[in-house]
């Protein structure tokens, strides 16, 4: 019944504009409940190219080309050997700290430390060795496991998940070298609604960063989310805003100034805005406790937080224990409003 | 003043080897998340810092050692001849891991002034901190030594250290991760065995192996000199809190003190010279090294009336500005067999990081000792990197990332080469008779004298 378009990858400041998993265009239906990977086709060539340009202009040219454009039909995760092959070339890539995926290394030193403070704050007591010891979590579109392998490292169990074989792959062989977190981070070559049924209430926090403006129905996403949260589980969102500033950076200046990547190659109307995405998740079981706006220096190849949001924002949401149970929720509940707004004063 | 490597004494000690079978990678090889190669000074505080820091607690960190564990079980009366002025700044990252309250038990003299004299003409510079302030410490190295030791064995597991062991192949990893190849640093050791590491830290001293196989160039010159260094008793006890130092044509001569009646001599000077000082009987010595720091044979009197026609200029227009100058206390007679000497150069790396591979101490700058800031600079290499490592293990970084040591080497070298270029300027400036030099640096440092601001921002460098 329904396909699903997405676009692939990130790239220096693209993982601003582009994420990792996967989106669903036209879906017929509001209700659809299974996804899977049909295939993908796009383009990557331009980067190469752009490599031999100088510094800036392939910093702002292989971030805005490093796209793929992603179909899957819900019957099959198969996909086009050629593009699979296009592919392949960059899922190697994922590790290079210097390369494509440099924005998406760098994020890590802000979202890390959010995601990390806003859970030591709803424990307590830590091991600040592993501060995030006993805590598991789902990384949804892991791409190559860049942000599952720091909360590995902080003592996380980690699950990461992703829809690309060979994103799991490079993944998978990453991790393996280093025994330790080996055992603390594992890896599925699946969308986040393959494993809601075998996963229901199982993690402490769900992670998508830089996803779900690649994601069709975000509604039905963040119903996935709802469901694989412990209650009281923390759900983390990093996105891109749906406004000028946006729009200019994306799609005027990457499309139509550059002529980095073809005209129509981004679809802007994939972005969410804040409010939209807190409406979603207000009327999906979650309350929003933290929103940040997030600014990415291309020059420095630095993340800051800030308070504007209308490029990049993170986002903090906290699944509400069902009200059956509410007569001794109360408490609970602001306990962890404060420590929401302990941790947002700790993220900025 | 003196800032040198202290040498490796005694008492072999194995521990550790039992917990380093504990966990195994993939390959099969040991793997530690930080490896220190050099368990000098420079590389013992570094396994300390990192091994007292709460993000390390459940890190794994390896410090190789050539020699024998040094401690000092008890203290020898008389003073070694290897001492360090340490700076306030130094204390301040030995006592963040407990080893200055060891140091404090042990021995140390600390100092309020420095006096810095030129041995052609009258002019001087002092420095003091206001409010009886200690200004540094004359530290022997061993005391120094033994107190890393002493904190080191105090931690229960992140720090293991093989004694008597050094690597003898390193093999470095692709710049990224590629495929099935591996990640990390390998190390064979002498003794057969291979470990390996996310982060190897060369504290391997100013000849590093680490440097030379990861091969990062080292911008080196000797300076033809050698440094003679020998414990000295004073004919009377005084208070003794003034470090001296006299620029000779021949190279500086230091005085430091390490107690009312004792000082430590460091005398830089043609190789040739100090043959010489170390044949020579003991009185002979002694007179020597008097008519070093009292002698004003090198005056010109062209040059000294120059100068204090500037001086009195400046008295008129300044008086608060003048201090007075202090004569050094004489010296009675040296300590048998304390008198021994060492070469000087000055070098520097000029990359202080690869991927995997962080430089510091003497392995990433090697400096005159003039200005004792060696051991100094080291330690702010380790209170630097610890501090870019504990941030970046507490965000799950890869400790061996770029990223960080990239952070640390623009730091450091942004502190290092300013201070190097500092001290060398200095040491060719005095080591000429040249009347306009030394007109020149007679009327700069008399008003640099003069200029407390300028002085201050000196002693806050050369501290920090």
């Amino acid at each position: 019944m329904a396909a699903w378009t997405g676009r692939f990858g990130e790239g220096r400041l693209s993982s601003l504009l582009y994420g990792r998993l996967w989106r669903r265009d036209g879906g017929r239906g509001a209700g659809v409940d299974k996804m899977k990977p049909r295939g993908f086709k796009g383009s990557c060539n331009s980067i190469v190219l752009l490599k031999s340009k100088s510094r800036t202009v392939s910093h702002l040219s292989t971030l805005m080309s490093s796209k793929y454009t992603v179909k899957w039909m819900h019957t099959s995760h198969s996909v086009d050997p050629k593009e699979m092959q296009k592919f392949q070339m960059w899922a190697h890539k994922w590790w290079d700290e210097e390369g494509v995926y440099s924005a998406l290394h760098t994020m890590n030193n802000i979202r890390v430390p959010f995601i990390r403070d806003t859970l030591i704050n709803r424990v307590g007591d830590h091991d600040t060795g592993s501060p995030l010891a006993g805590m598991t979590l789902l990384d949804v579109g892991c791409g190559g496991g860049l942000l599952s392998e720091p909360l590995g490292r902080l003592g996380a169990v980690v699950t990461g998940i992703d829809p690309l074989e060979d994103n799991i792959k490079t993944a998978e062989l990453h991790k393996s070298f280093d025994p330790a977190l080996d055992k603390l981070v594992q890896y599925k070559t699946n969308t986040l609604e393959e494993i809601v049924a075998g996963s229901a209430e199982t993690f402490t926090a769900v992670v998508a960063s830089e996803v779900v403006e690649h994601v069709g129905d975000v509604e039905s996403f963040i119903k996935c989310c709802y469901q694989v949260l412990k209650p009281g589980g923390s759900l983390f969102i990093t996105t891109l805003n749906k406004t000028m500033m946006s729009y200019a950076l994306g799609i005027v200046m990457a499309e139509r100034i550059m002529g980095i990547v073809p005209a129509g190659t981004h679809d802007w109307e994939k972005f969410i805005s804040p409010e939209e995405l807190e409406r979603l998740l207000e009327s999906n079981g979650f309350v929003m406790e933290t929103l940040n706006g997030m600014l990415y220096n291309p020059l420095s190849g630095s993340w800051h937080w800030m308070e504007n949001t209308s490029l990049n924002y993170a986002i903090h949401a906290v699944k509400i224990v069902p009200p059956k149970e509410s007569s001794s929720c109360d408490p609970a509940s602001e306990q962890r409003q404060k420590q929401a707004e302990a941790s947002t004063s700790n993220a900025l | 003043m003196a800032s040198l490597r202290a040498h490796r004494v005694a008492s072999a000690r194995f521990f550790g080897i039992a917990a380093s079978l504990r966990r195994w990678s993939s390959s099969g090889r040991d793997l530690y998340d930080v490896v220190i190669s050099g368990g000098g000074l420079v590389g013992t505080a570094m396994a300390c810092a990192l091994g007292y820091d709460p993000h390390f607690s459940n890190m794994r960190i390896l410090l190789l050692e050539a020699g024998h564990r040094k401690v000092i079980d008890r203290l020898p009366e008389g003073y070694s001849n290897r001492v360090s002025a340490i700076t306030p700044g130094s204390t301040t990252l030995l006592n963040r891991f407990g080893a200055w309250d060891h140091i404090c038990r042990m021995r140390l003299k600390p100092f309020r002034r420095m006096q810095v004299w030129d041995g052609c003409s009258d002019a001087m510079i002092t420095f003091d901190r206001e409010e009886l302030e200690d200004m540094g410490y004359i530290i022997e190295n061993d005391v120094i030594m033994a107190a890393l030791t002493r904190q080191l064995e105090a931690l229960p597991k992140q720090v293991e250290v093989f004694y008597r062991c050094r690597a003898v192949g390193y093999t470095w990893p692709r710049p990224y991760h590629i495929a099935e190849a591996n990640p990390w640093v390998q190390i064979e050791l002498v003794d057969g065995r291979s470990i390996q590491t996310k982060l190897l830290i060369g504290a391997d001293g100013q000849n590093s192996i680490v440097r030379a196989t990861a091969c990062i160039q080292n911008i080196q010159w000797s300076y033809d000199q050698v440094a003679v260094v020998a414990t000295l008793h004073l004919s009377e006890a005084t208070e003794n809190n003034v470090a001296w130092q006299r620029f000779l044509p021949s190279g500086p001569i230091a005085l430091l003190p390490l107690s009312d009646t004792c000082s430590s001599l460091v005398w830089s000077t043609s190789s040739g010279h100090a043959a010489e000082l170390l044949s020579m009987d003991n009185e002979r010595f002694v007179d020597t090294v008097n008519s070093a720091f009292w002698s004003n044979d090198s005056h010109s009197e062209f040059i000294d009336s120059a100068g204090s026609l500037f001086q009195s200029a400046v008295s008129l227009l300044m008086p608060s500005g003048y201090s007075a100058r202090q004569l050094p206390p004489s010296v009675a007679k040296v300590d048998p067999k304390s008198r021994a000497m060492f070469p000087l150069g000055m070098g520097h790396a000029t990359e202080y990081i690869r991927h995997r591979v962080a430089l510091i101490g003497d392995a990433a700058h090697r400096v005159h000792p003039l200005a004792g800031q060696g051991v100094n600079m080291g330690f702010g290499d380790v209170a630097n990197l610890s501090h870019h490592l504990s941030q970046a293990a507490f965000i799950g970084k890869d400790l061996g990332s770029v990223r960080h040591l990239l952070a640390y080497e623009t730091d450091r070298q942004r502190h290092n080469l300013m201070l190097m270029a500092a001290i060398d300027f200095l040491k060719r400036l005095y080591s000429t008779k040249e009347a306009p030099f030394v007109l020149l640096r007679t009327l700069g440092l008399q008003a640099t004298n003069l200029f407390s601001p300028v002085k201050e921002q000196i002693m806050m460098f050369a501290s920090n």
